[in-house]
């Protein structure tokens, strides 16, 4: 029987951005996944050569909408480490309170569009809208919802004011009760349970040998964290716990995500509340000496790390990014084998992709029968296949936004 | 003594060519060059003796005569050491280590689009991040290296002011 290739896409969104993978079926189970990465490189490390330092964090930031600080922090103190800056306290306090803030809004974005990929579309709603009191913080203290360009060699650009703090501890509780109602859902509500358990499993050891990072790796048992286990910015000051899970699966993802936001509300509380008082930045100067630095930092999808070579000019000679999803592609690869071909949205959105390194199409190559899907028809299959077999998020959404109501 | 010193010694004892080329920055940031031929046997040591089984990324760099590949490896605890190695500019071979590091798959393929080194033992794949349609020979992140076609248009007369 000849092997039929069946396109998904051309111009398909998964997670509203380009990404190909040739998936090979083996009936309704996906046998193995090849993927195409790249059409959105776009020579940031080759440009960063031909720009000043100061232009090249700029760019830098600009890696990625959703983790942009994270970019913009790893470069700064990889920077600041070949300048032999010293940063002052409070210039940390208020980057790691940055950091915390995005980490929040990551994922409550990646709650929401968790839910999206499995039909349980009033989470959605929810967790973005709550995302929002998060997002008008960030506008509030950088000028802008992403892009907030707080960094600078030296320290930070802007500083807060008692208002704006009093403002954020509010947030903070009121995330906190939200948050504390998202925990329930996840860990009693038996449809969810059951749609996400035993999806996209990958074990221990097979998470440490593929090189995953982040709350992929933290939700298969490996207990990694670089703010703990390479601190940086102002986690040395703070106590917070390295949210593990032994479920190795999807639903493991969503519980140590879920418990991430808890401890970085406690970070933010512990900020505010010794935030030191001083000067928030030092000058830095426009030539960097020669030598090389590595930094590294935990984005909310994981370890993410900057190298750079200066030259004793005002131009890095070399900068090298690795972002987290970079790391996390071959254990994707690895993750989908074995599962049907329904669950293949919320085992690639279950990292957390973020593709700004990434394709277009997905390619289906099934033994005989062929047709073209969107990725939203991919993602229809999957909700409908799953109905078919006795999971429904329709009662769930129902009762779901009854309870919202009944909150307000 | 310090973990980063321990690790110095160690290593200095197995290996007495990185005497003269093993650097401690800070703590947690350590580096060592060290000839093509003995790269094998500093990695085997570090992944199998001293609890090295990350590996964080390659950086591939255009030193004129020669590419450096720096490898960053590290200790889950938070160790990091960035291990670099030279080879000829004129024939740029270096052979794959995915056998000890399979995640590190995509990040060869990186160094081998972007700076034209290539690993002896990387299986054939889809290439990663150029287009397929990309030239042959053409590698952007050495020096040399200019974009032939992407000139910016010219600002069109009477809108744009220079």
């Amino acid at each position: 029987m000849s092997k039929i290739t069946i396109p998904i896409g051309p111009q398909h969104p998964a997670l509203k951005e380009p990404a190909s993978f040739k998936i090979t079926l083996n009936g309704e189970e996906i046998y193995s996944m090849d993927m195409r990465l790249g059409y959105n490189h776009r020579g940031i490390e080759k440009a960063c050569e031909q720009r000043t330092y100061i232009q090249s964090l700029y760019l830098i930031e600009r890696i990625c909408g959703i983790c942009s600080h994270s970019h913009s922090t790893a470069f700064t103190q990889a920077v600041e480490e070949l300048a032999g800056l010293q940063v002052p306290k409070r210039g940390l306090y208020i980057r790691t309170l940055i950091a915390e803030l995005e980490r929040i809004h990551s994922h409550l974005l990646w709650l929401g569009v968790a839910a999206h990929e499995v039909g349980f579309d009033t989470l959605l709603m929810y967790t973005w809208r709550d995302r929002e009191l998060v997002m008008d913080h960030l506008a509030e203290l950088g000028g802008n919802r992403v892009n907030y360009a707080v960094n600078t060699f030296g320290g930070v650009r802007r500083d807060l004011t008692p208002d704006e703090i009093a403002h954020i501890l509010k947030d903070m509780d009121t995330l906190e009760e939200r948050t504390k109602y998202y925990a329930q859902v996840a860990t009693e509500e038996a449809t969810l349970i059951a749609r996400l358990s035993k999806v996209g499993v990958m074990s221990k050891t097979e998470a440490e040998t593929l090189g995953a990072v982040g709350p992929t790796a933290r939700a298969c048992s490996v207990d990694r964290d670089v703010r703990r286990d390479d601190p940086y910015a102002a986690y040395p000051d703070v106590q917070f716990k390295v949210c593990v899970d032994d479920h190795c699966d999807v639903y493991g993802r969503v519980l140590v995500r879920v418990n991430e936001l808890f401890e970085s509300y406690s970070i933010i509380r512990q900020l505010l509340k010794n935030l030191p008082e001083g000067p928030i930045a030092v000058k830095a100067p426009r030539r960097m000496p020669a030598g090389e630095v590595f930094s590294r930092y935990e984005a909310p999808r994981g370890e993410d790390c900057h190298y750079i070579k200066g030259n004793g000019t005002d131009k890095p000679d070399r900068v090298k990014i690795r972002a987290p999803t970079l790391a996390n592609w071959r254990a994707v690869r690895k993750m989908i084998e074995g599962n049907y071909l329904a669950d293949a949205p919320i085992v690639i959105a279950a990292i957390d992709p973020c593709f700004s390194c990434t394709d277009r199409a997905i390619e289906l190559v099934r033994p005989h029968g062929g047709e073209v899907l969107t990725w939203g028809a991919l993602r229809q299959f999957g909700i409908e296949w799953h109905r078919r077999h006795g999971l429904d998020f329709a009662d769930l959404n129902k009762k779901f936004s009854q309870r919202m109501e009944r909150v307000k | 003594m310090t973990a980063e010193e321990t690790i110095q010694s160690e290593l200095v004892a197995q290996f007495p060519f990185l005497a003269e080329k093993f650097r401690v920055q800070r703590a947690r940031r350590l580096w060592a060059e060290v000839p093509a031929d003995k790269f094998d046997a500093v990695v085997h040591h570090l992944f199998e003796k001293m609890h090295f089984i990350m590996l964080c990324a390659i950086t591939g760099l255009d030193e004129g005569a020669t590419f450096g590949l720096v490898y960053h490896l590290g200790v889950p605890s938070g160790m990091m050491l960035s291990l670099k190695v030279s080879i000829p500019r004129e024939k740029p071979e270096w052979k794959t280590l995915i056998g000890m590091f399979p995640g590190g798959e995509l990040y060869e393929r990186e160094v081998a689009d972007l700076l034209g080194v290539k690993f002896e033992g990387l299986p054939a794949g889809l290439r990663y991040p150029l287009p397929d349609d990309w030239p042959d020979n053409e590698f952007p992140l050495r020096k040399d290296w200019q974009p032939k076609h992407a000139v910016a248009p010219a600002a069109p007369a009477g809108e744009v002011k220079s």
